[in-house]
């Protein structure tokens, strides 16, 4: 997972399904964003199928991970200054 | 999309995981029908599945370069790379979900080559335009390439 393997995340959902993922942060993350395929974020560019959201809570940022072999993950990662970010530039 | 008619054609050949025996065999297939063709390919996957299709050719008969699938989905984000067409090998969901992200990001003709066990509960989940080529093959890559041979023409002349 390059750099996002060094930071310090919770796995919330493994082994699920690109849509397990994006239904689980629209119904437990009021503060979502969509965005993009190929959003850029944690210097990973995000694989996803359209409607792709993240979503901030508190101070962490949540987003979709998805790995060839083992489908796609959600993954929480605190960081305040990139949910600031978030908020800042609310991305589509 | 590059332009077809004063360019060389080129393919992305984006590879699921390996855990499917009949991915590589049938990828170098195609590799080898496309260079037949003049059209230069490009093969992307994860480190084992780009260590599959580098080890079965390993003299490069049949594959030219392979990027790892995390490049190439930045070459194709920061629109540094494009292609004419992109066959995806797809035998789950996040396969698919690699191949949706290659049609967001990219305006390569997509051909979804759906294989494995459960190809129809994956290819009934495909909800953005692309060809689809699905058959049920796990072990055997003979129909797969059989309807790899009946659509190949047609894809490569009309996209």
């Amino acid at each position: 997972m390059g750099c996002l393997e060094s930071m310090k995340h919770e796995i919330i959902l493994r082994d699920a399904s690109f849509r397990e993922c994006r239904e689980y942060i629209l119904s437990h993350f009021p503060e979502h964003f969509e965005v993009l395929p190929g959003y850029k974020i944690f210097e990973k560019y995000l694989i996803g199928v359209p409607p792709l959201y993240i979503a901030v809570d508190g101070d962490d940022v949540i987003i979709p991970y998805t790995k060839p072999c083992y489908g796609t993950f959600l993954i929480r990662v605190p960081d305040p200054e990139m949910v600031t970010e978030l908020r800042q530039k609310k991305p589509k | 999309m590059p332009d077809t008619k004063t360019e060389p054609q080129d393919a992305l050949i984006l590879l699921g995981c390996p855990q499917v025996p009949i991915q590589t065999s049938v990828a170098l297939y195609l590799a080898s029908k496309l260079r037949k063709k003049g059209i230069t390919t490009v093969i992307t996957g994860n480190r084992a599945a780009r260590t599959n299709i580098e080890v079965a050719d390993p003299d490069r008969h049949y594959i030219g370069e392979v990027i790892d699938i995390d490049r190439c989905v930045a070459l194709l984000a920061e629109k540094k790379r494009d292609f004419h067409f992109c066959f995806s090998f797809i035998h789950n969901d996040a396969g698919l979900t690699y191949a949706a992200t290659v049609k967001a990001i990219s305006p390569a003709a997509q051909i979804l080559i759906i294989f494995g066990e459960h190809y129809q509960e994956v290819a009934s989940s495909v909800d953005f335009p692309a060809e689809i080529i699905a058959v049920n093959a796990v072990h055997n890559p003979m129909p797969l390439k059989a309807k790899i041979d009946e659509v190949f023409p047609w894809v490569v002349s009309n996209l």
